[in-house]
């Protein structure tokens, strides 16, 4: 994203106002779900992949990773699995034997 | 400064110059922060009574809440308005922009206030509750880097920036860039915040 023409980054700003009005719409659909009488699991997942999707468009347009180089590809898809072992890992205590005597 | 390597031009086993990849860098430690506590808000919450979550949760504010998602989407789309507007030359639309941009950080921040002395009038504190607790760090936590990213914002918002920008007009663009990557991450921790305290 450094070296762009006028054109391009002309280009660039139509799609961040669509993203934003994207980004508005969302979270108003959030909010709106959240009034549904669902259980917690099915609110929970349909919190998570609204949050997901708009996490997604912020990196993409606004963190302009869409067109990024692979050396922060890299660097996002580790982070990413150390994440999701960081997330996941209190999840061991259900399993393990830790806590029963 | 000048004398430090590749901090506009790209190096040429990276592809990036050095700023770039060292706030990417630093964002992923900022992952793994937030991503330690958004784990122990699940932990707690496994561990926690049959509905205690769901009944501290319900004492939040969440039009307040939704009113702070909105300002700082605007932020985010203000902030990158501003870059691509250095990037098309037009320095008063740079700080249009981010004037707007520093308006939005302190408007949420003067929400949050409002959250907060409202919750300690009715006597909830970070102790009254395991959620609370959790409540407080994380949303205490990301008001610290809204404060960090307001200040620096500010700084590029004064006189600084109309001299960085006489100077060399590229190194100011390339700031602008980073510190706005800053900005949509803390954006993007928000983004998962609202939901997990306020609606779930």
């Amino acid at each position: 994203m450094s070296n762009e023409s006028k054109e391009n980054i002309e280009h660039h700003i139509k799609v961040y106002i669509n993203v934003f009005i994207a980004l508005a719409i969302l979270t108003i659909v959030t909010v709106a779900v959240s009034y549904l009488d669902v259980s917690f699991i099915e609110a929970f997942f349909i919190a998570i992949t609204v949050a997901t999707i708009k996490g997604s468009l912020v990196l993409a347009y606004f963190m302009h990773l869409i067109s990024e180089k692979q050396a922060i590809i890299w660097v996002l898809v580790f982070t990413f699995i150390a994440f999701l072992i960081l997330i996941f890992l209190p999840l061991i205590s259900v399993t393990d034997s830790t806590g029963v005597y | 400064m000048s004398n430090i390597p590749y901090i506009l031009e790209e190096r040429p086993d990276t592809g990036l110059n050095n700023s770039k990849l060292g706030i990417w860098i630093f964002l992923a430690s900022e992952v793994m922060l937030f991503g330690g506590l958004f784990s122990a808000y699940i932990f707690l919450r496994l561990a926690a009574p049959e509905g205690d979550f769901e009944y501290w949760g319900s004492k939040l504010n969440i039009p307040m809440a939704t009113f702070n998602t909105l300002i700082l989407i605007t932020s985010s789309v203000t902030m990158v308005m501003s870059w691509a507007s250095l990037k098309l030359q037009q320095f008063d639309k740079y700080k249009m922009y981010l004037g707007i941009t520093i308006l939005c950080g302190l408007a949420f921040l003067f929400v949050k206030y409002f959250e907060y002395t409202s919750k300690f009038e009715h006597h909830i504190y970070p102790s009254s509750s395991t959620f609370m607790g959790i409540y407080f760090t994380l949303t205490g936590l990301h008001v610290l880097h809204i404060i960090g990213g307001v200040l620096v914002l500010i700084f590029f918002w004064s006189s600084q920036a109309n001299k960085m920008w006489e100077d060399n007009e590229a190194l100011l663009a390339n700031r602008i860039e980073v510190v706005g990557l800053y900005w949509h991450f803390v954006d993007l921790v928000w983004i998962f915040l609202f939901p997990i305290l306020y609606l779930l």
